[in-house]
């Protein structure tokens, strides 16, 4: 084998190494990323039958209620133009509170109830997700009574 | 007035970082050699000035000067002392100050080894590290003042973060920092050696030590912040693939393949300008990092402001250093090459592969951080990338890395086989499958597809990293620093592997709502609740519960979960706690009163976690270990000495002669 022919066969062996590492990667990519819905892209219909996603927004004050001595909890976020009652089992994060911005992930149920298996608010309370701010924003460039008492994000 | 002093510390800090540059670099250029002594006088001054104007602010933060807008932010009276010192770095002007001091630090301990360098050469290697160290002394001056005063001033200060107020967390960032910006120094390294178009492999010897020591601080620093998530952020987690720890796991990953692909340029003068090219790559990623967290880009708990002026500034910065060198690299390399050929098993393709995989690793984690960024540049909707891309996605290149690195470190330098080796490798081999086989099936139950693997590997890693150093004890052979060392970092990656690997199968965890006296079973562990009483801290107050543990009936320990709600902020934080072990980790964290008298409790058993923190622990220990013992026996280092003269073609001339076996 000369090296120059050598020298091919590396570079063959490679570019097929990247490209089978590139391909799988982007396979797992498509499969495993999550799409980002407000309660106005749901109520639109944006969301597919039991796909997985997260949904964002402001969780409005006095929706959350505790099956007492239990884990069940369920509260409503909204974008202050709609909102989608949420269900969770779990234990909550400490910046969870009414009328602060939420991510949570999971599933549309057959009632349109999103049930949880991830609630999201980890970090420090003056944080809004940059995706709830926008919402906000949207619903409020609409004309959507005014976000009060709410936190706008930096 | 005091706190005008450190402002004007960093101006003359500024200034100096410009005349080290320029007589760093217009010197060689330009032949003066009376210019050469200036750049390392110009460093020294800029040090002294970066301490002065660090110990103004910690003056400040101490005092409780709440004039300072930086200390109003991240500081209170009521604040233990050692956070207000760390407050330092607690947020985005401080920490960027912290960012210049290390790398003054890192240019300090260059100009100290400078006699080791020939003097154009190390005049270059301050210039580069002076353009760098101006770049980000007037970005701080220009966006990040921390010494801007706040008028009127207020009588108590912000508090610092409440998260921040721990001990892993305040030694942290000075030590990741230490990581992240030691790749300045490699990177100032091969700047120098493609500004001179060197066609020796002289610049990989010199440059080795350093990559060394920058990355074993980083994976240091790594692994601190996987310890401080999982005890601080309160539920458990130790690695969560979030944007910031993406931004320092790249180039620790690109820093893993320089560190070895320096070794091949220095013992046989191959791979030039890929190692040249990953110099560069690791210190962009280091700066790329620099600007994801600190550009308000990203929004997680570590990224302070979002101050679209700060970003524009880094990436501009970002853009003219990374163009530079890759400019430089384009125009030099070509001059680089190699001319000695090697066969398919040998130690140099088996490094090839080690740096071919890590870089796949490096774009896996880079792509699914990235992504979420451009798509949302784009308007192509909001997206996340969590771990269920970057788990099995990483997997693909580590597998083969891991299954490789047995073989690759029994393999000999240029060409040949395994055949001495060969018998030692399939006896550890067959030692692993059997003990895996064990912990997997006979200690570990329910193993998923992945953990006899895992299990195998780690521990085949573990066994053959043992064989060379075993083999020269017997023989009555010392064993060398590099052997030594290189083996301890191998053991340190096996006990990594052997720890996730079972810390991925066989973690239990269950979120429960308990009233006093009820309890669950997770493995061999029961929990039992027994109440939660008040309590009051310096600067907080909070409830504190009790967990009583039993294994197999017989009292184990009582822990105290506490759920602590910080004056100052009103912030409320969960403090986990932990029942550490070699073997085992048993977390309860306290969640809400849930009604009923009950609380809701998160309760955890995560084996061998310990190995996780122990391994990347040893793997820096490893690399320390190589430095360290180089420089004492004198080798390596002093054997670096040359003189050559003035200039990039005399430079040049000077040939460089392969040196050595291992």
């Amino acid at each position: 084998m000369t090296p120059r022919r050598r020298r091919l066969y590396w570079v063959l062996g490679i570019l097929a190494g990247v490209s089978i590492a590139a391909a799988l990667a982007l396979r797992a990519f498509e499969h495993n990323v999550m799409l980002y819905f407000d309660p106005t892209h749901i109520v639109a219909g944006e969301v597919k039958p039991g796909q997985r996603f997260r949904l964002g927004g402001m969780v409005e004050q006095g929706s959350l209620k505790r099956t007492p001595g239990s884990l069940e909890v369920s509260f409503v976020v909204t974008d202050f133009r709609h909102s989608v009652p949420v269900h969770y089992d779990k234990v909550l994060p400490d910046l969870f509170r009414e009328g602060a911005g939420v991510v949570a992930h999971g599933r549309l149920d057959a009632h349109g109830t999103f049930i949880a298996d991830e609630v999201l608010a980890k970090h420090d309370e003056k944080y809004m997700p940059p995706e709830v701010a926008r919402s906000l924003k949207q619903a409020a460039a609409s004309g959507a009574p005014a976000a009060g008492g709410t936190q706008e994000a930096r | 007035m005091v706190v005008e002093l450190g402002h004007y510390a960093l101006i003359l800090a500024l200034l100096l970082a410009a005349a080290q540059s320029f007589f760093g670099l217009a010197g060689p250029a330009l032949g003066r050699e009376r210019w050469l002594s200036v750049a390392p006088s110009a460093a020294t001054g800029q040090f002294v000035f970066l301490a002065l104007a660090v110990g103004t602010l910690v003056n400040a933060l101490v005092q409780d000067d709440f004039s300072v807008r930086y200390v109003a932010q991240n500081s209170n009276t009521a604040l233990p002392l050692f956070y207000r010192v760390t407050a330092l770095w607690g947020a985005h002007e401080g920490s960027l100050l912290l960012w210049v001091t290390v790398l003054g630090g890192w240019t300090m301990a260059v100009v100290a080894r400078l006699r080791f360098l020939p003097p154009a050469f190390g005049a270059r290697v301050l210039g580069v590290l002076g353009l760098i160290s101006f770049g980000f002394l007037l970005f701080t001056l220009c966006t990040s003042d921390p010494f801007a005063r706040l008028s009127p001033a207020v009588p108590d200060g912000n508090d610092l973060n409440p998260v921040l107020q721990d001990f892993a967390l305040a030694v942290h960032p000075p030590i990741l920092y230490t990581g992240y910006v030691g790749f300045a120094v490699s990177f100032a390294f091969a700047c120098a050696a493609m500004i001179e178009g060197r066609r020796d492999q002289l610049w990989a010897r010199w440059m080795r030590p350093w990559t060394i020591i920058a990355w074993a601080f980083l994976g240091w620093g790594i692994a601190l912040g996987s310890w401080w998530a999982y005890y601080e952020l309160g539920w458990g987690g130790f690695w969560f693939w979030d944007p910031v720890e993406n931004a320092s796991f790249m180039p620790w990953l690109v820093g893993t393949a320089l560190i070895h692909s320096l070794a091949v340029t220095d013992k046989r003068g191959l791979f030039k300008s890929w190692t040249l090219l990953l110099a560069v790559a690791a210190f962009s990623l280091s700066l790329l990092g620099t600007f994801l967290v600190r550009s308000g880009v990203l929004v997680s708990v570590h990224s302070f402001a979002a101050d679209p002026r700060r970003g524009i500034f880094i990436l501009v910065f970002l853009i003219v250093m990374i163009g530079g060198a890759l400019a430089l690299y384009a125009w030099r390399a070509p001059r680089m090459v190699s001319a000695v050929g090697f066969e398919l098993i040998s130690r140099e393709s088996f490094l090839l592969f080690n740096n071919l995989l890590l870089v796949i690793a490096a774009a896996v984690v880079f792509g699914g951080t990235m992504a979420p960024l451009i798509a949302d540049t784009l308007h192509l909707g909001t997206l996340s990338v969590g771990p269920p891309y970057f788990n099995p996605s990483f997997l693909v290149p580590m597998l083969p890395l891991l299954a490789l690195l047995s073989l690759g470190i029994h393999a000999r330098w240029r060409r040949g086989a395994l055949s001495e080796a060969r018998r030692s490798l399939l006896l550890t081999l067959g030692l692993s499958l059997v003990l895996a086989a064990a912990l997997v099936f006979g200690v570990y139950a329910h193993p998923l597809a992945l953990t006899p693997i895992g299990a195998t590997l780690g521990l085949w890693i573990i066994l053959s990293s043992l064989i060379d150093p075993v083999n020269r004890l017997r023989r009555g052979l010392r064993v060398p620093a590099a052997i030594a060392g290189m083996a301890i970092a191998h053991i340190g990656l096996g006990m990594f592997v052997v720890g996730i690997t079972f810390v991925q199968s066989n973690t239990l965890e269950r979120d429960v709502a308990l009233k006093p006296g009820q309890s669950v079973q997770l493995s061999r562990y029961r929990f039992r609740y027994d109440g939660v009483e008040s309590i009051e801290g310096p600067n907080y107050e909070g409830v504190r519960g009790t967990v009583t543990v039993t294994r197999d009936g017989e009292p184990l320990t009582v822990m105290h979960p506490e759920k602590r709600r910080f004056w100052v902020q009103g912030s409320v934080q969960t403090t986990a706690a932990i029942a550490p072990g070699l073997s085992r980790d048993l977390l309860a964290a306290l969640g809400d009163d849930v009604g009923d008298g009950a609380y809701s409790l998160r309760l955890q058993y995560r084996p061998l976690i310990r190995f996780i923190w122990l391994g990347a622990l040893i793997m820096a220990i490893g690399g320390v270990t190589v430095v360290v013992g180089r420089r004492q026996r004198g080798a390596g280092w002093s054997a670096a000495r040359e003189t050559a003269p003035l200039g990039p073609k005399a430079a040049a001339v000077s040939g460089g002669a392969s040196t050595g076996s291992p």
